[in-house]
């Protein structure tokens, strides 16, 4: 079961979340501050963390970017819903995804997979691990995508991308060419519903694009199809 | 007047002109200055004219009475009596001669002589009736005002009378011009005339003046006033001196402060009690996060303690999630009223939209949808789910299975969508009719705690507006209600921050764009949008 590191300064909240996610089975290390969780980070090890945004002292947002600094371990924002600015500064910052409160625990639970599952499948449901034989590196450009590997490197440096930025580009890569809404990729690659916040993403094609593109206001590989949305190339 | 330029803006402007000129303040102190200078100027001339020519004419005429007298009384002793046809004329011509420098003519009778056709008077002056009987007959001088050829002339009769005082049996006419009178008279009308036109110019000048005097500060006050209808509280006007109008301005100056300072105060409680409701939401959320966070334990483990602690323990947890969605629906109703609710435009199937809110909820099986393919609008996709989810939710509970949902396929061209919920319950009360969209608004007190907030038909409304579009509740001629959304149908550009400069692709590719396409229409695609963005 995954390692789960919460950061909350409401100890109530605190308490029910690592209530409720120790139930599951999940590891739980609580941390009241930024600046605890920061402490705890090195030698807990977590596979996840869940993030309040409104902390004392150092806030979320720049919890958020000196975690993704170092790692790129999976990040869930915990908001309250209508914070809009919050969740774009936190998706700005570097976060995979939010979750508001209030919320139960199956729905922390189910979020939490989502972000942790580590192969997104494209549109026609053929998953790309399902090929015979090892799949190779498959380079597009300067770009080279080792799916199997989940490394992604440009120019033959590896790119540190983050589980949602690295799920976004393997997704549309699967399909070069084809366009997807937004709609679509959130139930794809983060498994919301159709309904679900936009801006996740484009919050996350924008750090995408900063990370693979050359020039990230004239992209090559993640392309803008207005009024429709996404797709890969092509080159 | 310009009274109903502040009530309904439109109408001065359609209106002409001429006809406001007309009737303004400025035109009407125009005339009303005019009248009277003029009336004034009427009646002076009027009845000086009639009395200076009274005076005049009067005057003439007793000057020629008595001298015709004197000359009369002069040269009639010497006739002889019975006096011949000679003496008549050499009397006549004396007369004449004696008063030439008046121009007189002069006519001699004596009863019993017939008179000569050139002692006559000239121009064929027929000496009237009543005046020859009172000469005549009374023996009285009488002389009488006669129009000869359009000019004026004095005709006087005069009887003799003899030397012991009894009357004689001569009688003399004479007619003599006015003319000089009648030009002393003329030109005093001239004079008149030639007063009362610069006076009357004068008078428009004044009245102009005088208007202008007046009118600006009543302009300055409709304008005021014209500002305070707009909203802007804080108009005041300047008070000048201590007139009418300075007052007038002074009540407008304490009203606009009274009605600014009313305004603010109900801002002030209206903002105060949103915030209220914003807060008490907000600081109830943080415990709510806590206890749903476990309602998820207290149910799992319910099954296995004793029943009635399992009956408490579950309707804490059922109910701890209804008020959560409260709190929420609360929190959203805050954020409309703050104006904070954003709208995040995405260019979007809506079919597609509605039919994932229906799966969403699992409704597939209890609503019939009718949902055309191909209707794509610029809309927030989340605000449009809550809007359908609230209403069909809300036909659901309130109203009659089946719930229909019809998504009305623009015509090409036009500008509004239309969605349309309805479904086979009794209908709405038609005295509820009008309050649906009402917060915490409950149709039947009877049901006075439904399932939801009691904000979801608010909510579904706000969000409806937020779109600029509208709502409308009624009732079926089938029965059942139908609640129709109005949506403006817009093609944005997706919220994309990044531009690309790439233009909008071509409608086929909608077809491309969702779910699994063709082989050769996605390399179509390709090799479009390679061109889009490289070229």
């Amino acid at each position: 079961m995954p390692r789960v590191l919460l950061i909350e300064d409401d100890a109530a909240v605190r308490d029910g979340v690592s209530l409720a996610l120790r139930r599951r089975g999940h590891e739980v290390a609580a941390a009241a501050s930024g600046e605890e969780g920061l402490e705890v980070l090195p030698g807990f090890r977590p596979d996840i963390v869940l993030l309040d945004l409104m902390l004392p002292g150092k806030d979320g947002f720049e919890v958020c970017r000196l975690i993704r600094a170092e790692r790129q371990l999976p990040i869930i924002m915990l908001t309250a819903r209508g914070d809009d600015l919050d969740v774009v500064l936190g998706l700005e910052a570097g976060a995979d995804d939010y979750i508001v409160k209030p919320a139960r625990g199956e729905v922390l639970e189910a979020r939490m997979r989502a972000v942790l599952r580590r192969t997104a499948l494209p549109a026609d449901g053929t998953p790309a691990a399902a090929e015979p034989g090892p799949a190779p590196v498959e380079t597009y450009g300067e770009l080279a995508i080792d799916r199997a590997g989940l490394v992604v490197g440009k120019g033959g440096q590896d790119l540190a991308l983050a589980p949602s930025e690295m799920k976004l580009l393997l997704f549309l890569s699967a399909t070069p060419g084809q366009v997807f809404s937004r709609q679509q990729l959130l139930e794809h690659v983060w498994e919301h519903s159709y309904h679900g916040d936009a801006r996740l993403v484009d919050a996350c094609v924008m750090r995408l694009r900063t990370k693979i593109e050359d020039i990230p206001r004239s992209p090559r590989y993640v392309q803008t199809v207005r009024g429709f949305g996404y797709r890969f190339g092509p080159l | 007047m310009k009274r109903p330029a502040l009530r309904i803006p439109l109408l001065p402007r359609l209106r002409t002109g001429n006809p406001q000129l007309l009737r303004g303040l400025r035109a009407r102190l125009v005339v009303g200055f005019l009248v009277v200078a003029a009336l004034s100027a009427l009646t002076t001339a009027l009845l000086t004219y009639q009395e200076a020519r009274n005076a005049i004419l009067q005057r003439s005429q007793d000057i020629a009475v008595n001298d015709l007298r004197a000359q009369v009384n002069s040269l009639a002793p010497e006739l002889p009596v019975p006096p011949a046809q000679a003496d008549l004329d050499s009397l006549r011509v004396q007369l004449e001669r004696s008063g030439k420098s008046r121009d007189w003519d002069i006519s001699v009778h004596y009863s019993g002589v017939r008179d000569s056709g050139d002692g006559s008077l000239r121009g064929d002056v027929v000496v009237p009736d009543d005046l020859k009987a009172s000469v005549e007959k009374r023996h009285v001088p009488a002389f009488q005002r006669v129009d000869r050829g359009g000019d004026p002339w004095l005709l006087i009769g005069m009887p003799v009378r003899q030397s012991d005082g009894r009357a004689s049996a001569l009688t003399v006419y004479a007619q003599l011009p006015l003319s000089a009178e009648e030009s002393n008279v003329e030109a005093l009308v001239s004079a008149a005339q030639r007063g009362a036109l610069p006076v009357l110019v004068l008078t428009v000048v004044l009245a102009l003046l005088a208007a202008r005097g007046v009118l600006r500060p009543v302009r300055g006050l409709r304008q005021a006033a014209g500002r305070i209808a707009e909203g802007k509280l804080d108009t005041r006007l300047e008070v000048k001196g201590a007139d009418e109008i300075a007052d007038l301005s002074r009540t407008f100056n304490d009203m606009a402060a009274r009605l600014e300072e009313s305004m603010a105060e109900l801002r002030r409680l209206e903002s105060n009690s949103r915030r209220f409701a914003a807060d008490v939401s907000h600081e109830l959320r943080t415990p709510l996060a806590a206890m749903t966070a476990v309602t998820d334990v207290l149910d799992e483990d319910a099954d296995s303690l004793d029943p009635d602690t399992a009956s408490a323990v579950r309707l804490i947890s059922q109910e701890t999630g209804k008020l959560a969605r409260m709190v929420e629906d609360l929190m959203e109703v805050s954020r409309f009223d703050a104006g904070a609710a954003a709208l995040h435009l995405d260019e979007v199937d809506v079919g597609e939209t509605i039919r994932k809110t229906l799966q969403a909820r699992a409704w597939q099986k209890r609503v019939t949808a009718q949902l055309p393919a191909d209707v794509r609008a610029g809309l927030d996709p989340r605000r449009l789910d809550v809007v359908v989810a609230n209403l069909v939710g809300n036909a659901l509970h309130h109203g009659g299975e089946p719930v229909r949902v019809r998504l009305h396929a623009p015509e090409p061209g036009a500008d509004r969508l239309l969605i349309e919920i309805s479904d086979s319950g009794p209908g709405i009360d038609p005295e509820v009719l009008p309050h649906v969209f009402e917060r915490f608004y409950k149709a039947d007190s009877a049901r006075a705690r439904s399932e939801g907030s009691g904000l979801g038909l608010a909510i579904a409304m706000e969000n409806v507006r937020l779109h600029g579009g509208s709502m409308r509740a009624a009732n079926s001629p089938e029965g059942g209600a139908v609640f129709t959304v109005d949506l403006p149908l817009r093609h944005e550009e997706a919220g994309e921050p990044a531009s690309e400069g790439s233009a909008d692709p071509p409608d086929d590719e909608a077809s491309t764009a969702g779910g699994p396409a063709a082989d050769d229409e996605r390399d179509g695609v390709r090799s479009r949008a390679g061109k889009e963005t490289h070229a």
